[in-house]
């Protein structure tokens, strides 16, 4: 099992996300975070899922987001190369001397205090999954109050956009090997 | 033109060059029913949504044209639940069209109101609430166009009742737009060289032939790849009729309950061919156990299905008329520079030993129970060219096995969701669809009471089929189970021999009821019901309810395991067969 960000490309019609949420639900794989949002084109939206998955499973579950009639197009993150983002709101404790020292870890981390009380912060911070936890585990000494995080978005390195680039790399016997995987039903 | 939402439906449906819909009107679908009456769709009044349903899949199988049902909204759209989850396991191309209760209430718990694009997400290909009747005449455009190309299945339209009667000017689109919906259908021609150098150096190759090649009428090139190349065919159950049972080269179906022959060529296979069929689990036993020496070209129009199940040395995805088309080319011009097909005579005479010595066998007492073998065989000799529908379980099993298949399309079942209760709505949509043809259910005496309803459906709509109940007073393959796997303890698996009386039921419902009680009585009771030409025809052949399908591999067991008869019966080694793989 590891984790993997697929970025899903989808027409902006009614129950697109039950569909693709479906799909890893009738398997009973979890979806570790799923972000939404428009695009640059009229219509279409991305999603960018997160999922603990075998590469077996993964292929399958990319296969049937495929067949899928609103599903225009998948990417398969690599980590190397692709850039990754989160946004977290985090409400923290932040009495007496606690304030200065958080906002001292906010100036490390270049987080924005966005909204203040004599009892508490909300700071927003943004960055890739693992500084968003390093953050977090810094601020529970203090008491956090609440969290809200966006999921992880990403976009793959390099010059060209998700359309053109190919799913996924090639798994032995099966993956674009020429003949046409990645056709569609 | 003004039109509502209602007209547009019919003309659209006509666009579609639709003739024929199945359905049952209600509230929330009570607008379109009105323009329904001056439309040139004919309707068939089922007695059941599972039956319009049913009778979409067997006119769509029996036709190769889209098959319509028509629904209300809540329990109509619900009852067609199970068949859409059919027709989707069987990739067949089935549109399916609800009412809904009007914009305004959906989400109110309104009367008779479900989530019907929620609930049918998972077994359909795909589908659509329409909000607005100006999209109307694309949606259904597009409902159509999926159902039909790629891999065929079912898509729903709901159409909530303020839409029905919404008023539009009608344009007809001429083209379909789904930016997210390109089925490969093109072989890739690399590919399918690649198969072909592998299919001429396969000492043992079979061609696994699965549900595909009859969807994508593939049959004829399928002939002439099998007759040329000198390849050996098995059959699935999906598949049967698609390669003629009675040629040389037909080593029956695979499987569970499949011949020995084309169990074991398989095993013993060096090369599988498999096209348009999924390496269900029915065909393959035990995954890891599964013809341990043979590499694997897959041929399949939907990507997901190449790689799922077994890793495919040599993938292709497209239609298989037009892979298999390629393949064939390929394959003359290699064998023209070779100077013929290579030489697979002891293959191939090592399977017509198997073939001679473990045929499907049964014995039939002259003055015992009917054999339920023995009935579905004769009914075959005495109406070969029918087309055949099956429920589920035993009977359809021995259907398979006994029945000499020799045209596509002639085989009607419910494979992969196992619906018992299929046969008979399936039938009397395969004869809607071909009046021409006689129609034969045999189906069990469960199965039979799951759909009997659409017997009046029968008589009222003109649509007359013979159904077979090969009737052995038991849920006959659960009871078979419970006799080889739980110690002989039934439970739950008695229904009767004579609760409902078969006969007098048929002719409370306007049809011809016949028995068969003793084996010499079966050819008559036959020739009698093959006599009537107006009505339907149900034959009650009360079979021994002791009878069990074999060959048999145990579920979870290894192909190999393969048990011949009662007892446990297995083949015997023949030491000269071992060294093969």
């Amino acid at each position: 099992m590891s984790l993997h960000t697929i970025s899903v490309l989808v027409e902006d019609k009614p129950g697109v996300l039950t569909r693709v949420a479906g799909l890893f639900a009738a398997r009973g794989f979890n979806i570790d975070s799923l972000a939404v949002g428009p695009t640059d084109e009229d219509g279409l939206s991305r999603m960018t899922i997160v999922v603990q998955l075998e590469t077996k499973s993964l292929e399958q579950v990319t296969k049937q987001l495929n067949k899928l009639i609103n599903v225009i197009k998948i990417l398969e993150h690599e980590p190397s190369e692709a850039v990754e983002r989160e946004l977290a709101l985090i409400k923290v404790h932040a009495d007496g001397d606690d304030r200065a020292r958080i906002m001292e870890i906010c100036e490390v981390f270049r987080v924005r205090v966005l909204d203040v009380t004599h009892r508490t912060l909300i700071v927003e911070a943004i960055g890739t999954p693992e500084k968003l936890e390093a953050l977090l585990e810094l601020l529970r000494d203090f008491g956090i109050v609440e969290v809200s995080r966006t999921g992880r978005i990403a976009l793959a390195r390099g010059d060209r956009g998700i359309r053109e680039r190919v799913q996924r790399k090639a798994t032995a016997g099966t993956e674009d090997a020429p003949g046409g995987i990645g056709g569609r039903t | 033109m003004k039109v509502t939402g209602a007209q547009a439906l019919f003309m659209a449906l006509e666009g579609e060059g639709v003739d024929l819909v199945f359905g049952i009107p209600g509230g929330a679908i009570l607008p379109a029913y009105d323009p329904l009456i001056d439309s040139k769709v004919r309707h068939v009044l089922t007695r059941h949504e599972q039956g319009a349903g049913h009778a979409a899949e067997g006119y769509a199988w029996a036709t190769g044209k889209v098959g319509v049902c028509m629904a209300t909204s809540g329990p109509g759209g619900c009852n067609l639940v199970t068949a859409l989850a059919d027709a989707k396991m069987d990739s067949v191309p089935v549109v399916a069209i609800t009412g809904q209760v009007p914009t305004p209430a959906v989400g109110n718990d309104a009367f008779q109101e479900a989530d019907i694009t929620g609930i049918t997400l998972s077994v359909t290909k795909h589908n659509f609430l329409v909000k607005d009747a100006r999209e109307l005449a694309e949606t259904i455009r597009e409902a159509f166009h999926i159902a039909r190309t790629g891999r065929p299945g079912p898509v729903l339209i709901d159409l909530p009742k303020d839409v029905q009667l919404q008023e539009f000017t009608w344009s007809w689109p001429e083209t379909v737009s789904l930016p997210g919906y390109k089925p490969t259908t093109k072989g890739n021609l690399r590919q399918v060289r690649e198969a072909v150098r592998l299919i001429l150096q396969a000492k043992r190759p079979v061609l696994y032939v699965g549900g595909g090649v009859i969807r994508a009428n593939a049959t004829k090139e399928l002939f002439e790849l099998a007759t040329e190349g000198n390849l050996p065919v098995v059959t699935t159950l999906m598949a049967r009729g698609a390669f003629p049972d009675t040629h040389e080269l037909a080593c029956g179906m695979p499987g569970m309950h499949g011949a020995y022959t084309a169990v074991t060529a398989m095993q013993k296979s060096d090369l599988l061919v498999a096209l348009g069929a999924r390496f269900d689990d029915r065909v393959t036993g035990l995954l890891s156990g599964f013809a341990p020496h043979a590499k694997v070209i897959h041929v399949d129009v939907d990507p997901a299905e190449i790689g799922k199940n077994r890793v495919a040395d040599v993938p292709i995805v497209g239609d298989a008329r037009d892979v298999i088309a390629k393949m064939l080319t390929e394959l003359r011009r290699k064998q023209e520079e070779q100077g013929g097909a290579p030489d697979r005579s002891d293959w191939l005479s090592t399977l017509r030993g198997w073939l001679e010595k473990y045929p499907y066998t049964y014995e039939q007492p002259d003055d015992g129970p009917i054999k339920p073998q023995f009935a579905i065989e004769r009914l075959c000799e005495h109406a070969k060219d029918a087309i055949v529908v099956s429920g589920v379980g035993q009977h359809q099993m021995w259907t398979s096995q006994f029945w000499r298949f020799t045209r596509p399309r002639t085989f009607i079942t419910s494979g992969g969701l196992g619906t018992m209760g299929f046969a008979l709505p399936a039938a009397l949509g395969a004869k809607a669809g071909r009046p021409d043809r006689r129609v034969v259910a045999i189906d069990g005496d469960g199965c039979f009471q799951m759909t009997t309803q659409e017997l009046a459906t029968s008589r009222t709509e003109k649509i007359p089929f013979i159904t077979a109940i090969i009737n052995n007073a038991h849920l006959g393959m659960v009871r078979q189970w419970q006799e080889m796997f739980y110690e002989e303890r039934y439970s739950q698996v008695f229904l009767s021999h004579d609760c409902p009386d078969y006969v007098k039921l048929a002719e409370a419902y306007g049809a011809v009821g016949l028995r068969a009680e003793h084996p010499e009585e079966v050819d008559a009771v036959i020739e009698k019901a093959l006599s009537v030409e107006d009505r339907s025809v149900v034959i009650d052949f009360r079979c021994d309810p002791r009878e069990k399908v074999f060959p048999m591999v145990p579920a979870g067991s290894s192909n190999d395991e393969v048990i011949l008869g009662p007892g446990g019966l297995r083949p015997i080694k023949d030491p000269a067969e071992a060294p093969i793989a």
